[in-house]
C-alpha cells in the first residue's frame, strides 16, 4: 500500500476528524516541533528542499512563492502579513479541496499555522465557496477547538508567534479563485483580477504582503515538516514529489477522487481507480486537469500525471481531476457548454474575455445547432489566437478558457465540419 | 533618459513613463482607451498592445500592453508588426460586437475617440451576426446624458468618478458582457466635478445635456480659447457656439491650472449667457417705474445729459469684469471716484492676497498642490469656492501613495496596483472648517469651529511654530489639536496652508499667512495658497484696491456707475436704503438683477463669451479670454459702453463714435501705462496684430462647411463675416489653427485625433506644457519678506454664509440647468439651538431683516459648533449677508422639507 499522507484521515466511511483524533495520529507534531523551535527561514528552507508545487492549477514551486515575501519589518513596513487558504473550488469537475476540508479540517489549518509561520503572517483567511457549507461548519468547529488549545490565537503554544485564521465565504464567482481577484472580493471589491507585477508576496491583500495557496499545497505542509523534503519527495514516481489527490468523472464506472503518487498514469487513475468507461461508452478524450485544461485524448493515456509531461502532451495537469468525454457526447456541444460557462464567469474587465468568450460561444451554439459555417471556424480559430495567450488578457481565465477550444478544434475538428455539413449534430447528448 | 528601439528606430524616452506615454510624447500614434493621462493606466481595454522582443535574436515577441509596459534601457519594440496590427483589430472588432452604431444620432459623433480609434486600426468589416447587449439607461441630473448601450467597457468613467474625483454614486455593476456603469437608482449625480465624465468618457455613454438640448456637431461649433468666470481660479476652457447662442464649455487644457478637468460649475455654468433675464438692449426708466427700450445713442445722451447735470460721480467696479472694463470705467470717473466694486471687508481680505502675492511666500499652481503632502485648509471651503482646488488636494492626499510605491519599486502610472498598496493611506489633510465639506473623506484630521475659533488655531499653530507671541491672546498651552497638526506640517517634506475668503474673516487668512511665514522659516518649499472671491479679484485688486464701496456711496454722489455688479448680494440687508438714495443709477451689466432694477439706465453688456477681456486668477496669473462671437444688436464689451459714454460726455457720441472707441487692445496699453505692476496683461496673448503666416487664428473648424448655409434660409447670398478688429482671431473658418498659441486655439484637432484626446498633439510631453506657448502670465513677482500679521478684533459673530457651487456665484446661478441644483434657503443648526427655537430636521423657521421675511428649512446638525449658524450663500438669502445674528421663529404652516440641499426634480427621462 502506497502512502496516503493527505488521505490517512480520511476514509468513506468516516465522520471528520476532530482535534482529539486529529492529535492522536500525529496532528499538530509539526506545529510543535517548529513553532518556537524552529526559526521560519529553517523551515522555509525545508519546504524549498521538498519541491513542493502548488497544487490549485498552476504547479508553481510553494517554496519559490513564499521566498518572494519580503523579511518583516515592523518598522519600515508596519502591518499585518497574511495567508490565505483559496479554498474557492470551482473549477467544473474538481472537488477535491472539498474532500480535505470536509473530513479532515485540522489538517489544512495545521499547514496554514505552519505557513504562516514560516512567512510571519498573522492572519489568516479561509475563502470558501459557499455552496461548501458542509466544509465552512467543520472549518469554523475545528478552527475554534485549535484556539481553544492554543494552536491559534495569540502566542501560540507559548511562542510569540500569533495567528489568527478566519473562514470568508465567498460571494460565488468563478474567477475569485484567480488570487488577485480573491484578494480584491476579500477586501470587498469587484472580483477583477490585478495586474502583476506588483505580486501578492509584495502587495496583497489591503496592500500588504500576502500568499495564497490552494488547500492541497497546505495540507502538505505538516506532512513535509514531520516527515522531511526527502521523504516527500519520494512519495512521487517521477520528478515531482508527494502524492496527489486526482479524480475522475464522466461516464466512467467508478467517479471519484484517490490519493495517488504524483506521476501515477492517466491510464490507472481511469481504468484502475475509476474502473474504465461504463459500458457501451468509448473513450473520446479528456480534460486532464479541469475544464480550463486541453483536451487529450487515448494516445495520452500512458503518460504519468505530473506537471512536465502532460505539458509536453500539450494541456497542463490543472487540478488533476479528469474529466472525460465519451464517444457517445457530442464534443462540440461540450465545448460549447463550456464556454457557456467561461463566458459567463468572466468579470468583465479586460475586452477579449468579455466580449470575445461570449462570441466564441455564440458560434459554438450556432454550430451545434446545425447553424455553422465554415467562416465560423476561421473565426474561431482567430479568436482563439486573440484570447488564448497569456499577456493578450489581463489574467489566466480566457486563455484557460480558450484550452478545451483549441485542443477541441485539433482532435475534433472532424466534428464540427461534420455539423456545419450535415446542418445538425448527430449526437445522442447534444450537451450545449 | 533610456534609449528604447521602435520597428527598428532607436527612440530616447523619459525615463519612468511606460511605453504608450513614450509613444505618445515621441508622435507615435498608438490606439487606446482605458489609459488617461491624469489617472494612469489599468490595462482593461488591451487596445495599446505592441509586441516586445526578448532581444536582437527574438523574431517572435509577444504582446505586451504599452500602458502596462515599462520602457527601459534597450527594451525592444515593435507596433507595426504584424501580430501587433491584428491584436489590435481583433479588440476593436470585439470591442464593437455589441456597440449600436448609432453615430449619426450620437452626441460624440465627430468627436469620438472610439470612431477615431476603429479608423486608426482599420478595422472595418463586421463578421458578427448575432444580437447585441442592451441596457436601460438611468437619469443622471440635468448635466448629464446616460447612453450604456454604446458603452465600450474602458472603465474610464469609474476610475475617474470614484478613484480620481472621489464619488460614491457611479459604480460598475455587474459582471462578463453585462457590466453596467451608472447609479444604484436614477438620481443626479453628486459629485461637483461629474461634468468631466463627458470628456473621459471615450465614447457617448455620458453626455453634456446642456449641448444636447440644441444639438451640434463638433465642426460646425464657432470656439475661442475662453477663461472660466466662475471663480477665482482661472481654469481654461473652451466655450463654443452656434447661430449666437452657447451650445457647450469644455475643458482647455492647462498644464499649470486646470490640466484636464473642470468642475461643474464652470463646465454648465456659462447657460446665463441666454439665460431669459439677458438684458438684450438699453433701457430707461420710466415714472411708472417700467424700463423703456431705446437704442444705444438714446441711452447714451441721456446719460450725458445726467453726467453734464452731476456734480459727483462715483463708479463701481467690478471683481467679475474685465481689467479692461475697470480700467475704462476708471477713466471715466478718475481714480477718486472709482472703487473695485468690492464690499470693504472683501478689500481688506485681498489685500492680504495681495501681500502674500508680492511676498516671498511660494504660491502654487493647481498643478503644484498635487506634490504637497501635508495640507492645512484653514476656514475655506474649498469644494465650494474653488472647486477645480478641491480636485487637486484630493491628488495631493495620494503624495503618501506615492511614497509608498517609490519603496515597493511599483511605477506611479500603474494606477491600480498604486491604489491597492496604499489603499486608505494618504498624505496629511487637516481640515479646519464650519461645516462638513467633501474633503473630510480624506482628511487626516477634521476640526469644525466656528470661524474665530479657526483664525484662534491657525494663530496658535504659528505661534507654536515660531514661538513668539503674536497672537493677543495668552494661550501659552498648546492644545493636543494643535500639537498634532504642528508635527503633520513640521514633517512634511512639502507643507501647503490654504485659506481663502470664504468665511470673510481676515483673521482666518491673517493666520494662514503667519502659518506660512512660521513653517517657511525651517522649509523653503513652503506653500500658501489663498483663495479669492470672484473670477477678477486680485487683478481688480492690483487695479486699484484704495476706493471704498460703502465710502463712496455715503458721499452723496449724483450719479453712480454700476459696471457689472449687482449690489444686492453685497450690501445684504442695506441694499435697498443705500441704493435708493442713488439720484441717477446706470448699470451696464448682461442679466437683470436687484441692481438694474434700482436703475434710472440699464445698458447690455457683452458676457465674457462675447468680449476679450483679462482676468487675474488667485495666483495673479493673468490670462485673456477671447471672444467667441460677436454681440448681437446694441449689445457690446463693457469697455467700449464706457468708453462711449465718454466720448458721449465730449458730445462725439453723434459724429461716427464707434471709430473712435479705443480697441481692447488700446486700453489695455493705456491701463498698463498708469499701473505698471499690470505690464505683463499685455503678454498674456499675442495682440490683435499677431499674424501665423499672416493668417489670423480662426474660430472655427477648417469642416465648418455648414457656414455657408447657416442663413441659406434668408438669403443664398452668404454675408460677409463678421471682422474682429480686436484680437488676433477671426471669426470665420479661414486662417491658422494648429500652429497657434494656446491663448488664440479656438480648439484642440490633429489629424486622425478629433476628439479632446488630440490633446498630446500639443504637448511638449505627456501631461507637459503647450507647445505653441501657454496662456497667461504670472503678474506679480515674489520678493518681499512679510512680516506675520498681528491678531485683528475677534470677532464673534456666529451667522456662517456656507457657499454651495451651485448657486453662490452670482452669474452661473441663473444658467438653467444649473439652477436646478441650487439649494433651497436652509438654516443649520445644532440640536441646541433647534431644541431651544422647538423645531427639528425639515421643519421650517422664519427671520425678519430689513430686507423682508425670510422662510429656511431646518437642517439640524451636531457636528456644527454648537452656536454657529448656517445659511445659504444663495440669491434667495441675499438679505442676510453681513448680518452677524439673526432671530429665528417657528413656521408652523410649513410642509416638511428634509432635505433642502437636493433639488426637487423628476428622476426620469423617459416619457413612457
Amino acid at each position: 500500500m502506497t502512502e496516503t499522507p493527505l488521505t490517512r484521515n480520511i476514509a468513506p466511511d468516516k465522520g471528520p476528524t476532530d482535534l482529539a483524533a486529529y492529535e492522536a495520529n500525529g496532528g499538530y507534531d509539526a506545529v510543535r516541533k517548529s513553532v518556537g523551535q524552529s526559526t521560519p527561514d529553517d523551515v522555509l528552507e525545508i519546504i524549498k528542499d521538498s519541491n513542493l508545487r502548488g497544487r490549485g492549477g498552476a504547479g508553481f514551486p510553494t517554496g519559490m512563492k513564499w521566498s518572494f515575501v519580503p523579511k518583516p519589518d515592523p518598522v519600515q513596513s508596519p502591518g499585518h502579513r497574511y495567508l490565505v487558504a483559496n479554498a474557492d473550488e470551482m473549477e467544473p469537475g474538481t472537488f477535491k479541496d472539498r474532500l480535505l476540508m470536509e473530513f479532515d479540517p485540522h489538517q489544512l489549518i495545521e499547514g496554514m499555522v505552519l505557513s504562516a509561520y514560516t512567512l510571519s503572517a498573522d492572519v489568516g483567511y479561509i475563502f470558501i465557496r459557499d455552496e461548501y457549507h458542509v466544509a465552512i461548519k467543520r472549518l469554523r468547529d475545528a478552527i475554534k477547538e485549535a484556539e481553544n488549545k492554543n494552536l491559534l490565537g495569540d502566542r501560540i503554544l507559548g511562542s510569540d508567534f500569533n495567528f489568527h485564521l478566519y473562514v470568508h465565504i465567498s460571494a460565488g464567482r468563478y474567477i475569485c479563485g484567480e488570487e488577485t481577484a480573491l484578494l480584491n472580493s476579500l477586501e470587498g471589491k469587484r472580483a477583477t483580477p490585478r495586474a502583476k507585477p506588483p505580486f501578492p508576496q509584495v502587495s496583497g491583500l489591503w496592500g500588504r504582503p500576502t500568499i495564497v495557496n490552494n488547500v492541497e499545497t497546505l495540507c502538505n505542509i505538516p506532512h513535509i515538516i514531520a516527515n522531511g523534503p526527502d521523504w516527500f519527495k519520494s512519495l512521487g514516481l517521477g520528478s515531482d514529489g508527494g502524492t496527489k489527490l486526482f479524480g475522475a468523472s464522466g461516464r466512467v464506472k467508478n467517479p471519484g477522487c484517490w490519493e495517488l503518487p504524483m506521476g501515477t498514469t492517466i491510464r490507472e487513475i481511469l481504468e484502475e481507480r475509476a474502473g474504465g468507461m461504463k459500458d457501451g461508452y468509448g473513450l473520446k478524450g479528456f480534460l486532464p486537469g479541469g475544464a480550463s485544461t486541453d483536451f487529450l485524448v487515448a494516445e495520452h493515456l500512458d503518460l504519468p500525471m505530473e506537471y512536465e509531461s502532460i505539458m509536453k502532451a500539450g494541456s497542463r495537469m490543472g487540478t488533476g481531476t479528469m474529466i472525460i468525454l465519451d464517444d457517445r457526447t457530442c464534443p462540440v456541444g461540450m465545448i460549447a457548454n463550456l464556454e457557456k460557462f467561461f463566458a459567463r464567469e468572466s468579470c468583465g474587465f479586460c475586452t477579449p474575455c468579455r466580449e470575445g468568450l461570449p462570441w466564441v460561444q455564440q458560434i459554438l451554439d450556432g454550430i451545434e445547432a446545425g447553424e455553422g459555417s465554415l467562416r465560423d471556424i476561421e473565426i474561431l480559430e482567430r479568436q482563439s489566437q486573440f484570447i488564448g495567450a497569456i499577456g493578450n488578457t489581463h489574467c489566466a481565465h480566457a486563455p484557460g478558457a480558450m484550452e478545451p477550444l483549441v485542443s477541441g478544434l485539433k482532435y475534433f475538428r472532424d466534428d464540427f465540419i461534420s455539423h456545419i455539413e450535415n446542418k445538425q449534430c448527430q449526437y445522442a447528448v447534444g450537451g450545449a | 533618459m533610456p534609449t528604447i528601439k521602435v520597428d527598428g528606430q532607436d527612440l530616447e524616452v523619459k525615463a519612468g513613463v511606460n511605453l504608450l506615454e513614450a509613444l505618445l510624447s515621441a508622435g507615435i500614434d498608438l490606439p487606446y482607451f482605458c489609459w488617461h493621462p491624469a489617472m494612469g493606466s489599468v490595462g482593461a481595454c488591451r487596445q495599446c498592445a505592441v509586441v516586445q522582443y526578448a532581444n536582437d535574436e527574438d523574431t517572435r515577441g509577444r504582446i505586451v500592453m504599452g500602458c502596462m509596459t515599462p520602457v527601459t534601457e534597450g527594451a525592444m519594440f515593435s507596433v507595426q508588426t504584424e501580430n501587433a496590427v491584428m491584436f489590435r483589430d481583433s479588440v476593436i472588432e470585439n470591442l464593437m460586437l455589441n456597440h449600436p452604431h448609432d453615430c449619426p444620432v450620437c452626441e460624440e459623433g465627430g468627436e469620438c475617440h472610439l470612431q477615431d480609434m476603429t479608423v486608426m486600426v482599420g478595422h472595418s468589416s463586421r463578421r458578427y451576426e448575432g444580437k447585441k447587449t442592451t441596457f436601460n439607461n438611468q437619469y443622471l441630473g440635468p448635466f448629464i446624458g446616460h447612453e450604456m448601450n454604446r458603452c465600450i467597457t474602458c472603465y474610464r468613467c469609474v476610475r475617474y468618478y470614484q478613484d480620481y474625483s472621489g464619488g460614491h454614486d457611479l459604480s460598475a455593476f455587474a459582471s462578463r458582457d453585462r457590466v453596467f456603469f451608472g447609479r444604484s437608482d436614477d438620481g443626479v449625480l453628486e459629485n461637483e466635478f461629474a461634468g468631466n465624465l463627458v470628456e473621459v468618457c471615450p465614447t457617448g455613454v455620458f453626455t453634456d445635456k446642456t449641448l444636447s438640448k440644441h444639438y451640434t456637431r463638433k465642426w460646425d461649433l464657432q470656439s475661442a480659447p475662453t477663461v472660466c468666470t466662475g471663480c477665482a481660479l482661472g481654469c481654461n476652457t473652451y466655450t463654443s457656439e452656434r447661430y449666437g447662442q452657447i451650445r457647450r464649455v469644455h475643458n482647455r487644457y492647462h498644464h499649470e491650472v486646470n490640466g484636464y478637468f473642470l468642475c461643474d460649475r464652470g463646465r454648465f455654468g456659462a447657460g446665463y449667457v441666454s439665460s431669459n433675464r439677458r438684458i438684450p438692449q438699453s433701457g430707461i426708466r420710466n415714472a411708472g417705474g417700467l424700463y423703456d427700450p431705446v437704442n444705444l445713442e438714446a441711452a447714451i445722451s441721456k446719460i450725458t445729459e445726467m453726467i453734464s447735470s452731476s456734480a459727483k460721480i462715483v463708479g463701481i467696479g467690478s471683481p467679475r469684469a474685465s481689467l479692461e472694463a475697470n480700467h475704462a470705467l476708471r477713466d471715466l470717473v478718475g481714480s477718486e471716484n472709482y472703487c473695485n466694486g468690492m464690499t470693504d471687508t472683501d478689500r481688506e481680505l485681498h489685500g492680504i492676497i495681495l501681500d502674500a502675492l508680492s511676498s516671498d511666500l511660494v504660491t502654487p499652481t493647481l498643478a503644484d498642490i498635487e506634490d504637497y503632502d501635508a495640507i492645512l485648509v484653514l476656514g475655506e471651503d474649498v469644494t465650494n469656492h474653488a472647486p477645480r482646488l478641491a480636485l487637486s488636494i484630493r491628488q495631493a492626499t495620494r503624495n503618501r501613495s506615492a511614497e509608498m510605491a517609490d519603496a515597493t519599486q511599483i511605477a506611479l502610472w500603474h494606477d491600480a496596483a498604486v491604489r491597492e498598496l496604499a489603499q486608505h493611506d494618504r498624505s496629511s489633510l487637516i481640515v479646519a472648517t464650519p461645516v462638513e465639506d467633501r474633503l473630510d473623506e480624506v482628511a487626516s484630521q477634521v476640526l469644525r469651529l466656528k470661524p474665530s475659533d479657526i483664525s484662534q488655531l491657525g494663530f496658535d499653530i504659528a505661534e507654536s511654530l515660531s514661538n513668539s507671541s503674536l497672537s493677543d491672546s495668552n494661550s501659552s498651552e498648546t492644545s493636543a489639536e494643535t500639537a498634532s497638526i504642528v508635527t503633520a506640517l513640521t514633517n512634511a517634506k512639502r507643507p501647503l496652508i490654504v485659506s481663502g475668503t470664504s468665511l470673510q474673516n481676515a483673521n482666518i487668512m491673517k493666520a494662514a499667512v503667519n502659518v506660512a511665514l512660521a513653517l517657511k522659516t525651517n522649509n523653503p518649499e513652503t506653500g500658501l495658497f489663498l483663495c479669492a472671491s470672484e473670477c477678477n479679484s486680485v487683478g481688480v485688486a492690483i487695479l486699484d484696491n484704495q476706493g471704498s464701496l460703502t465710502g463712496l456711496l455715503a458721499s452723496e454722489p449724483d450719479m453712480v456707475v454700476l459696471l457689472e455688479n449687482d449690489l444686492a448680494p453685497r450690501l445684504g440687508q442695506g441694499f435697498e436704503s443705500q441704493v435708493s438714495k442713488i439720484a441717477n443709477l446706470v448699470v451696464i451689466d448682461h442679466l437683470d438683477n436687484a441692481s438694474t432694477s434700482a436703475s434710472h439706465i440699464v445698458l447690455p453688456a457683452a458676457t465674457f463669451a462675447e468680449a476679450e477681456g483679462t482676468y487675474v486668477n488667485n495666483e495673479g496669473r493673468a490670462q485673456r479670454s477671447m471672444a467667441v462671437y460677436k454681440p448681437k444688436g446694441d449689445i457690446q464689451a463693457s469697455y467700449h459702453l464706457m468708453d462711449a459714454i465718454q466720448l458721449g460726455a465730449k458730445g462725439v457720441i453723434n459724429d461716427g463714435a464707434s471709430t473712435e472707441l479705443r480697441s481692447s487692445t488700446e486700453i489695455r496699453h493705456d491701463l498698463v501705462n498708469q499701473h505698471p505692476v499690470l505690464r505683463g496683461i499685455i503678454d498674456a496673448a499675442p495682440e490683435a496684430d499677431f499674424r501665423i503666416e499672416g493668417s489670423k487664428s480662426s474660430r472655427m473648424t477648417h469642416r465648418a462647411s455648414g457656414r455657408t448655409a447657416m442663413l441659406a434660409n434668408i438669403s443664398v447670398h452668404e454675408p460677409k463675416q463678421p471682422v474682429d478688429s480686436e484680437s488676433a482671431m477671426a471669426f470665420t473658418m479661414e486662417g491658422v489653427q494648429q500652429q497657434t498659441p494656446a491663448s488664440l486655439r479656438a480648439y484642440t484637432w490633429s489629424p486622425g485625433w478629433n476628439s479632446n484626446q488630440s490633446i498630446h498633439k500639443f504637448q511638449s510631453e505627456i501631461g507637459g506644457s503647450d507647445t505653441g506657448g501657454d496662456t497667461g502670465v504670472i503678474l506679480i513677482a515674489p520678493n518681499e519678506s512679510l512680516t506675520p500679521y498681528t491678531i485683528g478684533q475677534i470677532d464673534r459673530g456666529t451667522l456662517v454664509a456656507k457657499l454651495h457651487i451651485f448657486g453662490s456665484d452670482e452669474l452661473s446661478a441663473n444658467s438653467e440647468e444649473l439652477s436646478q441644483l441650487i439649494p433651497r434657503p436652509y438654516i443649520r443648526l445644532s440640536s441646541l439651538n433647534a431644541n431651544a427655537l422647538g423645531v427639528s430636521n425639515g421643519d421650517g423657521v422664519s427671520c425678519q431683516t430689513q430686507g423682508g421675511e425670510l422662510q429656511m428649512a431646518v437642517i439640524v446638525d451636531d457636528n456644527l459648533p454648537v452656536d454657529c449658524m448656517v445659511y445659504p450663500r444663495i440669491p434667495a438669502t441675499a438679505q442676510l449677508n453681513g448680518i452677524e445674528s439673526i432671530e429665528l421663529s417657528k413656521i408652523t404652516e410649513w410642509v416638511s422639507d428634509l432635505n433642502p440641499l437636493s433639488p426637487k426634480l423628476i428622476t426620469t427621462d423617459r416619457t413612457s
